[in-house]
């Protein structure tokens, strides 16, 4: 009897407290830049894709819902012919972004994406793209690697000396 | 077996191998780059260091090449000591100091032995903080793509390419830090086996280019065990499939045929699987408008055409023993013919019977052994390419017997090259023209065919005089003839290499009568002879009739309905020929590409490829294989014997209700052609299970499964089945080694890239564990030796006005499939007649100049192409290519200067 009145007592007691629930969606909730909602590709600061397709998102998936195409334009700069993440499956676990070495996927604080129909989670790159360098604003994995592009030649990356001359023996 | 202890554990090794392959062949894990099992160790790169003590009181050591080492009874190693572990992590660093940084761009990356190398040592942060040395890359043609900032100078290309393979257009340039390899100037690479580079070089400096055009990561990759379709000697490869197209081919090592290479028609002609020309839908109506049709009605309209008249049917060299088999169940053996040209087709009943009786075929492990060898009539680089390479090594033989004599291992690279120099052991080619072997020959004879059959004759006879002589041979070609006679005698091991590329019976019973008499002195000859299609000899085991006689039979009226399996008859006959015989009845086609065949016919049926169909082919040396579909067939392409089932099915006939998988007609097969009995043990039936789970084609990473086709339809399908094989189409499966039949490809633990190998072998460039799959059908004869064939044919005499016209191979274009492929496509050569540089100035011709080629009541306007070693009175015509294709060669024919 005593436990049923203490009970009743707290419950009432609670009513006057501040309220937890925020009242969603009118109110929206603090989300981190780095909380791991809505996947997008970014673009690297010369506004470029910064997708190389090199599958390794898509191999770190443990639920396989990234899949791509590779292909390259015609001065040997590789990018997704098509790149598609079926929402759907998608766990937000982020190690996507973990596995990406251009910067390229990254994961959003934007979580409003819900769907009557399932068939629209299934996002393509053009859904996918953005057209801005994301949470990482200065890397740019062209300038870094040592492969030839259009306006950037061979020599021309960070740290590298200039094309050896194969007709020269002076060291 | 000599036993060594490696960390202190004891393993029982092969003493004739060095450390390295010892350690490797026992499991365990020890980095390399330069050295290769095919090349041998020239300990240049100083990553494979173990630590060698000197007894078990030696505490401190000595860092030691294990590449370079002779393992000596008790020798006490360790790779796991600090010391040593950060010797090699440090020549790691010191190998990846000007690496640029672009793995996620790089084809290699996901199978790359860099990767795999660095990744095991540990060096994993780059201390040196200076300029990267850059270098421009190299236009290498259509099959290789060049990217020289990532080489780590291990010269393994070079090694492979100019001392292995013979090339002589590529090698390294510079110094010091500064070493390119490359060409000396832009062009494609003239060797015929360039496309290994890609396998060979530890990182991505070469890499597939066809593979690039739909670039996808080893572990996205769908393998299946399969055969090589592009030629009879059945190279053992892995195509490679996503979504739902044919990615690129690797090797699938055999150590009994091609080892660790395969020839760049093998490696990159699969393109003609995806190209525009596959017949992907049923249709019926010819010449008018064709229409697409289901399976239902295709079904309908063939068995209504198989109960309306006489039926014959015209197997195919390029379809699997299975496919010939129904189509002959279907029309019965008394209608079913070769599709081979009839002078092939003769030719090749000869070689079957001279192999039967013996000496039996050799494989190309024992042709790679032999220390002399002669090459009778053959373009082999041509004909049967990887026998070519393999020619290659049989060179140097002589060599590594004499410095294991003095005491040297084999695998001591550098210093056997240093005891060739550019000598070669023995190699004697007797050939129509120049071949790419000739710089590694000790002699070459020039000849018109019938000539070549009287030197080799004339050799057996030099070797035993109960063989026939050579009435009227000149003193020269007798001087010849003696030469090679006493090289094959004081040979150990000799070797004869014959084959069809002549066309001419006497060229083949002269390489048997030398085999024959070198088989009497008891010599253990490897006797090869080669073939042009990939079941050529299987077609032949099923002995079907002559395809003239098939044309005979319609122009008698005797064939209401022609059904074609997987040929365009336009290549086997002259076009008149053909027409007269499509023309007589209703014709039904399956074959999985556009011919000029399938134009003509009334009912079209979609086959599968090679990469989408399961059965069974027997190579040139009588090996039957099995090989898988790599992927399901799409929409109403099935099996050409599935096809062949069902209509036997609306037939009521009973094959068409027993025939359920590819086991029941591999046992009918069996069963009803007691030669090809032990197809059975060709690979494990569809049955198969280790630990009741199929065997996996796709690697554990395999991704993108939820999201492939998401894009069609959200809801995943089931994964498609394959009732065929113990293979499932999928990742799942049992996670352990499968008989070698089955491996779909090479990986393991820490190794990713091809030299996963190392992991699957009995012992290192030993056979695959469990042995090397496919099964012999061709027994040696037992019992007394085969005769000779006493049929030495006349001196060869040019007949004015007329030229003896012989077909010239090319390894790229004259093989009908490959030659789909637009990177073979490339490199394929123009139609031209060749004549000798004295016929050309008698003709007044010039090189280039278009001149009129007349065989067999054809005509085709031709440019003219001059080959310094032509006979006089012979011209040559690339085979299978050009107007005059159907025409069976060698034949006689007239050349006019066009006015």
């Amino acid at each position: 009897m005593w436990s049923v009145l203490r009970s009743l007592w707290l419950v009432l007691l609670h009513m006057f407290q501040p309220r937890f629930t925020v009242q969603y969606p009118d109110e929206k909730p603090y989300l981190a830049p780095r909380y791991r909602g809505r996947i997008i590709l970014s673009r690297d600061p010369d506004g470029e894709e910064r997708c190389v397709a090199c599958y390794l998102c898509a191999v770190a998936c443990p639920v396989d819902c990234i899949s791509l195409q590779a292909t390259e334009d015609p001065h040997g700069r590789r990018y997704p012919e098509w790149f598609r993440i079926n929402f759907s499956r998608c766990i937000f676990c982020g190690l996507c972004e973990e596995a990406c070495p251009t910067y390229a996927i990254q994961l959003t604080p934007d979580i409003e994406m819900g769907e009557y129909n399932r068939q629209n989670l299934v996002y393509e790159k053009e859904n996918l793209l953005i057209n801005g360098p994301g949470k990482y604003p200065d890397y740019n994995f062209w300038r870094v690697a040592g492969v030839k592009i259009k306006d950037k030649d061979k020599g021309e990356a960070e740290r590298e000396a200039n094309p050896t001359d194969l007709h020269t023996l002076l060291p | 077996m000599t036993r060594i202890f490696v960390d202190k554990k004891p393993y029982e090794i092969n003493p004739k191998q060095n450390l390295l392959e010892a350690c490797l062949g026992q499991g365990l894990d020890l980095p390399y780059f330069c050295w290769h099992p095919a090349l041998g160790s020239v300990g240049a790169c100083r990553q494979c260091a173990v630590k060698i003590y000197r007894d078990e009181k030696d505490t401190r050591g000595r860092i030691m090449m294990a590449c370079m080492t002779v393992p000596t009874p008790d020798m006490i190693v360790s790779i796991d000591d600090p010391e040593v572990r950060d010797f090699r992590a440090g020549i790691i660093e010191g190998l990846m100091m000007s690496h640029p940084h672009d793995c996620p761009v790089c084809d290699e990356g996901g199978q790359c032995h860099l990767q795999d190398m660095t990744v095991m040592t540990g060096h994993n942060y780059r201390h040196y903080e200076f300029e990267k040395r850059t270098f421009r890359n190299q236009y290498l043609g259509p099959l290789l793509n060049h990217e020289m900032n990532r080489c780590i100078q291990c010269y393994r290309c070079t090694r492979f390419y100019n001392e292995y393979a013979g090339g002589e257009d590529f090698g390294p340039q510079k110094l010091r830090n500064l070493v390119y390899f490359g060409r000396a100037e832009d062009g494609i690479l003239e060797n015929e086996f360039s496309g290994n580079l890609d396998e060979v070089c530890p990182t991505g400096v070469f890499t597939d280019k066809t593979a690039k055009q739909h670039y996808t990561r080893k572990w996205d990759l769908t393998f299946a065990p399969s055969v090589c379709p592009h030629c009879a000697v059945g190279c053992n490869i892995s195509p490679a499939e996503r979504y739902g197209t044919l990615r690129r081919v690797v090797n699938r090592y055999n150590s009994e045929i091609n080892g660790y290479f395969l020839c760049d028609r093998g490696r990159f002609g699969y393109e003609h699987v995806n190209g525009k020309d596959r017949i992907r839908a049923p249709r019926a109506g010819q010449n008018a408008k064709p229409v697409e049709i289901t399976r239902a009605e295709a079904l309908d309209r063939f068995s209504s055409l198989a109960a309306e008249g006489k039926m014959i049917g015209i197997g195919s060299p390029r379809a699997s023993l299975e496919a010939n088999f129904a189509l002959r169940s279907l029309v019965g053996a008394e209608n079913f013919y070769a599709g081979i040209a009839d002078a092939e087709y003769a030719l090749l009943g000869e070689m079957l019977a001279i192999q039967r009786q013996g000496p039996a075929p050799a494989t190309l492990r024992q042709l790679e052994h032999a220390d002399a060898a002669f090459v009778l009539g053959e373009d082999v680089t041509n004909v049967a390419p990887r026998m070519a390479l393999t020619l290659r090594q049989t060179v140097r033989q002589v060599f590594l017997e004499k410095i294991e004599k003095m005491g040297v291992p084999r695998w001591q690279d550098s210093a056997v090259r240093e005891l060739a120099q550019n000598d070669h052991g023995p190699l004697f080619i007797a050939s129509t023209y120049a071949t790419r072997l000739d710089d590694v020959a000790t002699g070459t004879y020039r000849a018109a065919p019938d000539d070549l059959a009287r030197l080799g004759f004339a050799v057996a006879h030099i070797l035993d005089a109960s063989s026939p002589d050579v009435p009227g041979l000149p003193a020269e070609v007798r001087a010849q003839a003696e030469r090679i006679a006493l090289v094959l005698q004081a040979a150990a091991r000799p070797a004869v290499v014959s084959g069809v590329s002549t066309g001419n019976a006497a060229v083949i019973r002269a390489a048997a009568d030398v085999a024959r008499a070198l088989a009497k002195a008891a010599k253990p000859v490897s006797f090869l002879l080669t073939m042009e299609e990939a079941n050529t000899l299987g077609l032949a085991i099923l002995a079907p009739k002559p395809l003239g006689q098939a044309f005979e039979a319609a122009k008698a009226g005797n064939a209401q309905t022609v059904v074609i399996l997987e040929n365009d008859l336009y290549r086997r006959a002259p076009a008149a020929t053909v027409d007269a015989l499509l023309a007589a009845g209703h014709v039904v086609v399956l074959d999985s590409l556009e011919t000029r065949t399938t134009e003509k016919a009334e009912l079209v049926l979609p086959a599968t490829p090679f990469s989408e169909s399961d059965g069974t082919l027997v190579s040139s040396e009588g090996r039957a294989q099995r090989f898988f579909s790599v992927y399901p067939p799409v929409g109403d392409v099935q099996d050409a014997w599935r096809w062949l089932r069902d209509v036997l099915g609306l037939l009521t006939r009973p094959e068409g209700l027993s025939w359920k998988n590819l086991d029941d007609v591999v046992e009918a097969v069996a069963r009803a052609v007691p030669a090809l009995e032990r197809i059975r043990d060709a690979a494990p039936g569809s049955k198969f299970r280790i630990a009741g789970a199929k065997i996996p084609r796709a690697p554990h990473r395999f991704s993108g499964r939820t999201s492939m086709l998401a894009n069609i339809q959200v809801s995943e399908p089931k994964p498609p089945e394959d009732p065929d094989s113990p293979l499932s189409f999928t990742m799942e499966g049992a996670p352990v080694e499968p008989p070698a039949a089955l491996q779909p490809f090479f990986w393991t633990g820490g190794w990713n890239s091809i030299q996963a190998l190392n992991k699957f072998q009995e012992e290192i460039a030993g056979p695959l564990r469990g042995g090397d799959p496919g099964v012999l059908l061709i027994e040696p004869a037992t019992g007394s030796a085969p005769g000779y064939l006493n049929t030495v044919p006349a001196a060869f005499a040019p007949r004015p006005g007329e030229w003896l016209v012989v077909p010239r191979h090319h390894i790229f274009g004259s093989e009908e499939l490959s030659a789909r492929a637009p990177a073979i496509a490339e490199l394929s050569p123009k139609p031209y007649v060749a004549l000798g540089a004295e016929d050309a100035a008698a003709l007044g011709a010039a090189e280039g100049s278009p001149v009129e080629v007349k065989l067999d009541g054809a005509t085709a306007r031709l440019p003219l192409r001059i080959e310094a070693g032509l006979p006089r009175g012979v011209a040559a015509l690339p085979a299978g290519l050009g107007p005059l294709d159907g025409i069976t060669l060698p034949i006689w024919g007239r050349i006019e200067v066009t006015r």
